[in-house]
């Protein structure tokens, strides 16, 4: 009986006759595009570029924050930027408070339509050109999220491996799978900057802490080859 | 062999487009004066002296003819003889040898006319009267005495200049239509006559160094209608490819209402866009590539849903506008900005805190909230999209805004910033009685 050919007998065998087939190919430097979150930035080195990251979470836990901060330092660098808003989300004056430059933001507002918000993704990764596409889906349920189907998560990552751009996906759950190159968690409690007032001031302050500053993050790496996971919590200076 | 056309009257005759139906080889030597190259127009006129006749016959006006080996000689005859003259190759001072030197137009051979007139003065007082007189003055004394001006001079009256035409270029039309045989309905056979007036356009834009940055189609409906669209383009372009694309796109989005009978596509011709490319620009989609995927989005979503966002100068909440997206250089943005335009858009952190994120609720959801001791206690809202329920365990405000008072959308709310728990879970957001109804609604959430 002929004897069970193991795989590295194999590719000695017949690798000669098929090039770098046998090869795996993986970046290894992979350009980054910061979040504009210092705190962020050093525990993930920034959203890899020609993959695709995920930023997910409950309500108010810092995610539209991270990603008005993120649009803000592309715009500010000169990189041209795409937002998909599945359900019409996006704030514009909150968006000038962080400081984005609408000039270099093309805004698609999808009135909830989940496949129109698909279709136009893939129509942007497709054009090229785009430093920084957003995928909101913050609002969608998380039951309707979990109903994607996994061929267009394949079809991004495939269409976005091969350009420098960065693909970040906002969702309430986890829902793109092992197509993630980096995957964020957010959670957290929101905290108050001041004691509950009925005073009528002539302008309105924040009540609010900036979101990002007291929640954790559990940052889920899916590249290199060898997946890690890395949990941390920081917590700024209180007020 | 050249011939010369001299109109006596204008009478509204556009002589250079008469001049065209003869040959295309037309110069237009002043209004009322052309001259026409006529070689090679036997097989049509026959002889140069039946060609002078066919113009005679066919001009609406009375003009004199010349023909010539030499244009300059045509002009001249043409200019001073009345009907038709024959000029033989070699006997130019035949006919013209008794012009008057008055009659030497200097500016055919690039004169000035001070110096020329310093030269017919000169000749004057020489005795030298006509144009035969001057050609018998032998050529180095009149180079020596009236330089190269007078020896340019000379030839002109000798019927020996060597010239070519300046040939007048009829004005391009960028234009093409098509009438078709039966009307069409469907979008697929007519995207084949796009197709074909597109390639024929852009030939002729490329012919001539020239694009476009705007095309104006009409279409003529079996009912008689018409159906005119036109497209504008952010950059100019003059690849038939992109057109298309862009032609049928549109044309989905806004079809015509009845069978289209015939076709027409024009466009204004404009100067190409240069661009010269850096090592360093910042990356950026390639312009006609962009053009494309915005009418692709603009026919998922529609027009009014793509674009960047313009923050209104109003303290109504909410207040924006959409205007359309395009690629910017760095010295346009930088020259609007020194201007002052779209200073509500400029970015306003000066510090590096994080920013607090706001997803605003389009609509607002109406909700009802349970108020205890003048204070929001409990708030419910539901939609087909989103629900928003909980007990508030902290709050603040309420902060009165108001505005437009003088309008019929005017507002008048108390906002309140408020956290709701419910499962455990908390979560921010932003709600809002309106005074005139008293009606609750929660307009975002913080996130």
């Amino acid at each position: 009986m002929r004897a069970a050919l193991s795989k590295a007998q194999l590719e000695a065998d017949i690798g000669s006759r098929f090039g770098d087939a046998f090869k795996i190919h993986d970046k290894t430097v992979v350009e980054t595009l910061s979040t504009g979150v210092a705190e962020i930035d050093s525990l993930t080195g920034g959203l890899p570029r020609g993959g695709i990251s995920e930023i997910f979470g409950p309500a108010s836990s810092g995610r539209t924050s991270l990603t008005y901060s993120l649009l803000a330092y592309a715009t500010a660098h000169e990189e041209t930027c795409a937002l998909v808003d599945t359900n019409d989300v996006f704030s514009p004056t909150a968006a000038t408070e962080a400081g984005m430059d609408f000039d270099r933001l093309l805004w698609i507002r999808c009135a909830g339509d989940l496949e129109h918000a698909f279709k136009a993704t893939d129509l942007l990764l497709h054009a090229g050109g785009f430093g920084l596409v957003i995928l909101d889906l913050g609002d969608v349920a998380g039951k309707d999220a979990r109903r994607i189907i996994s061929s267009w998560w394949y079809r991004f990552r495939r269409t976005v491996e091969e350009q420098p751009t960065v693909l970040t996906v906002v969702s309430e759950e986890a829902c793109t799978r092992s197509c993630a190159a980096l995957a964020l968690e957010l959670k957290g409690t929101p905290e108050w900057s001041r004691a509950q007032s009925n005073v009528l001031p002539m302008r309105k302050p924040a009540p609010i802490k900036p979101l990002l500053r007291h929640n954790s993050i559990k940052v889920n790496q899916m590249r290199p080859v060898t997946p890690w996971v890395q949990e941390s919590q920081f917590m700024a200076v209180s007020f | 062999m050249f011939a010369c056309v001299h109109a006596l009257e204008s009478a509204g005759l556009s002589l250079v487009e008469f001049a065209y139906g003869f040959s295309p080889v037309v110069e237009e030597v002043r209004p009322g004066t052309v001259v026409i190259d006529v070689e090679g127009c036997e097989l049509l006129f026959g002889s140069p002296y039946q060609l002078a006749g066919e113009v005679v016959r066919r001009a609406q006006t009375t003009v004199n003819v010349a023909l010539a080996a030499n244009p300059d000689a045509a002009i001249h005859a043409a200019t001073y003889l009345k009907g038709i003259t024959f000029i033989s190759p070699g006997e130019e001072l035949t006919c013209l040898g008794d012009f008057l030197l008055a009659q030497l137009d200097h500016s055919l051979v690039n004169v000035e006319k001070k110096v020329a007139d310093e030269i017919r003065e000169t000749l004057r007082l020489w005795g030298v009267r006509s144009f035969g007189d001057f050609a018998s003055l032998p050529a180095a004394g009149v180079s020596e005495r009236l330089g190269p001006a007078g020896i340019k001079l000379q030839q002109l009256a000798t019927g020996k200049t060597e010239r070519h035409l300046k040939v007048k270029q009829p004005t391009p039309v960028f234009a093409n239509s098509i009438e078709l045989e039966h009307p069409l309905s469907e979008l697929e056979p007519l995207s084949f006559i796009f197709a074909r007036l597109l390639h024929h356009l852009c030939a002729a834009l490329n012919a001539y160094a020239l694009a476009t940055n705007e095309l104006c189609v009409t279409m003529q409906l079996a009912d008689q209608a018409t159906h005119e669209r036109r497209l504008s383009l952010p950059y100019p372009m003059r690849d038939h490819k992109v057109f298309l694309k862009l032609l049928l796109l549109d044309t989905e989005m806004h079809p015509p209402q009845a069978a289209v009978r015939s076709v027409a596509i024009a466009c204004e011709p404009v100067k190409p866009r240069v661009l010269q490319n850096g090592l360093f620009v910042p990356l950026a989609p390639a312009p006609d590539k962009l053009e494309l995927t915005l009418a692709r989005l603009a026919k998922l979503v529609g027009e009014q849903n793509i674009g960047s966002p313009v923050v209104l100068d109003t303290h109504r909440p909410d207040a924006f506008s959409l205007k359309r997206f395009s690629l910017q250089t760095n010295a346009d943005i930088r020259k609007r900005r020194k201007a002052g335009a779209g200073a509500l858009n400029r970015p306003s952190r000066i510090d590096d805190e994080p920013c607090l994120g706001f997803r605003t609720f389009r609509p607002p959801l109406r909700a009802i909230v349970e108020i205890d001791q003048g204070c929001p206690a409990q708030v419910s809202a539901w939609s087909k999209q989103r629900s928003v329920y909980g007990k508030v365990v902290s709050m603040a405000g309420p902060w009165r805004t108001t505005g437009d008072w003088w309008r019929d959308d005017r507002w008048a709310r108390d906002e309140w910033d408020v956290m709701l728990e419910r499962q455990g879970q908390q979560s921010l957001y932003r709600i809002y009685r309106e005074l005139e109804t008293e009606h609750w609604f929660v307009e975002g959430n913080y996130d």
